[in-house]
């Protein structure tokens, strides 16, 4: 009998899942030594309520009503309901405030790409603790969690979600301009991105987002300030994993500082990343800075089992 | 090693042949995979040969860190994600909207019957074009040659590549629109792109002074 279940969605069966609860629990000890308590939210929210935090970034892929039409919708991401958290149950807590989750978000899918509909991501945040020291203890997290689990070869690029904006700031590139010259970045088109640079004189615009590799990539950058106080804070362990890429972009909104992605050569997508927003709290009525990220816990698996098949 | 063990996805067809001869300007030995047309893996060269529309799905995927593939592909296959990182020059072509020579019947058929119908291989490339100019057009997908269509009443317009402008004349077509220019791009892995940095960029300047 043939009982179809939706496109990018699957079934996990007790093999597969054997190892993906080695992966999770795994996670989870380094987790709780770091004092990220683990915290559940519910799949389901208030389209109201997350669209407050940001209007974009929630973007979700499938809305319902509710009996009494209320709009809900599937949660796209982990990082809004743990911001509605901190600010309804956490309102007078001290920060800084550590979390950490393993729960399903839900994207929407391009039709014959073998995209997933519901992904399992392991995250934490870390809210109430500036950068660079707390994007530093976040990163630290982040490969205690990836060399917990067995990962090997794994990379971290780093970059910074607000450096191309001040680098057109102070180079006085009309605002008319930028959101051409954002399109090209965003979508990778280098091409495209010398195309439209090219009218302004700025060889920096076409060079700076281009720069990747370690710490020398820094230098003559003074958008990288931020990047480099990072990288003074780091463990020389976790150091040797980053991987500096100053035209780094990460699809949601809602990121203000440093950002990150994590690479494995066994993989050709990143297994996860992340990055500060320092506003996003604050929507909802608790202004505190923050940061987390989110690992992508099937596509770890992959990169696990191609590291171990020599990929 | 001139590759520095980077996997290239080499575009079989219309921009091999120039695809080759920038490799041997590079120093990559392109001896094998010139004279033997029906192996497709050149692993001594660091070579992978494929239909030029399916070098961002690989290149996309990993399988291979780098390809070489035209700009009408890219713009086709919108989504991929992939850095488009240099333009090659060569391989130039121009995606038109033709249709059969004298009256325009696509502009009668939009008149009178308030759509138009069009074949292309370039679904997505046609639906933005005619949508971003204010027209309705019903999109028929075909695999082989577009040219047939319009001669056969399926539809009354074509959209499609074209270099010359031979095949197009000698079916009775004309241009009617210039849609977008063309020429090869080198797209990376977005992975490679960070794990391989140092050879890409290499790469990239070798090509620059090629």
């Amino acid at each position: 009998m043939i009982h179809p279940i939706p496109s990018g969605t699957r079934d996990v069966l007790p093999d597969e899942m054997r190892e993906l609860r080695a992966i999770t629990e795994a996670l989870r000890e380094v987790f709780e030594a770091g004092g990220y308590g683990e915290v559940a939210t519910p799949a389901l929210e208030y389209e109201a309520t997350l669209t407050q935090g940001d209007p974009a970034a929630a973007d979700p892929a499938y809305k319902l009503f509710d009996e009494h039409g209320n709009v809900l919708i599937l949660r796209s991401d982990m990082t809004i309901p743990i911001a509605r958290v901190v600010a309804s149950r956490y309102a007078a807590a001290e920060p800084p405030l550590r979390f950490s989750y393993f729960a399903h978000a839900y994207r929407s899918v391009r039709p014959q790409r073998g995209q997933a509909r519901e992904m399992l991501q392991a995250g934490v945040e870390l809210v109430g603790a500036p950068g660079p020291d707390g994007t530093a203890e976040a990163l630290a997290v982040l490969c205690a969690g990836l060399d917990a689990v067995g990962l090997e070869n794994y990379r971290v690029g780093l970059g910074d979600a607000s450096l191309y904006p001040r680098l057109l700031d102070r180079l006085g590139v009309p605002a008319g301009a930028r959101p051409q010259i954002l399109h090209e970045l965003v979508t990778r088109d280098f091409v495209g991105l010398e195309r439209e640079v090219a009218v302004h004189g700025h060889d920096e615009l076409l060079r700076v987002p281009q720069l990747r590799g370690g710490a020398g990539v820094l230098e003559g950058v003074p958008e990288a300030a931020a990047l480099r106080a990072v990288y003074d804070r780091l463990e020389p362990a976790v150091a040797e994993r980053v991987i500096f890429d100053l035209g780094l972009i990460r699809s949601l909104g809602y990121y203000t500082g440093a950002i990150f992605e994590v690479y494995d050569a066994a993989l050709g997508a990143p297994i996860g990343g992340g990055g500060r927003y320092d506003d996003l709290l604050r929507r909802f009525g608790r202004d505190l800075p923050a940061c987390g990220w989110a690992l992508n816990v099937e596509r770890l698996h992959i990169a696990r089992v191609g590291e171990s098949r020599g990929a | 090693m001139s590759l520095e063990g980077l996997k290239l996805a080499v575009p079989r067809g219309a921009l091999m042949a120039e695809t080759l001869d920038l490799l041997d300007r590079l120093g990559v030995d392109t001896g094998e995979i010139r004279t033997n047309d029906r192996k497709l893996l050149f692993k001594g060269a660091g070579l992978i040969s494929m239909r030029p529309s399916d070098v961002p799905t690989y290149v996309e995927a990993g399988a291979a860190d780098i390809g070489i593939t035209g700009k009408d592909v890219l713009a086709e296959q919108a989504e991929r994600d992939v850095y488009e990182l240099l333009d090659l020059g060569f391989g130039p072509c121009r995606m038109v909207f033709a249709t059969v020579e004298g009256d325009d019947p696509a502009a009668e058929a939009l008149r009178r019957l308030g759509v138009m119908r069009v074949a292309t291989k370039y679904p997505r490339i046609a639906a933005r074009h005619f949508e971003r100019t204010g027209r309705q057009a019903e999109i028929v997908e075909v695999k082989g040659s577009v040219e047939l269509a319009p001669l056969t009443g399926l539809v009354e317009g074509i959209v499609d590549l074209t270099a010359t402008g031979t095949t197009l004349r000698e079916n009775g077509l004309v241009i009617r629109e210039e849609i977008a220019a063309s020429t090869a791009r080198l797209i990376a892995n977005p992975v490679s792109h960070k794990l391989k940095a140092a050879a890409i960029d290499r790469l990239l300047e070798r090509i620059r002074a090629a």
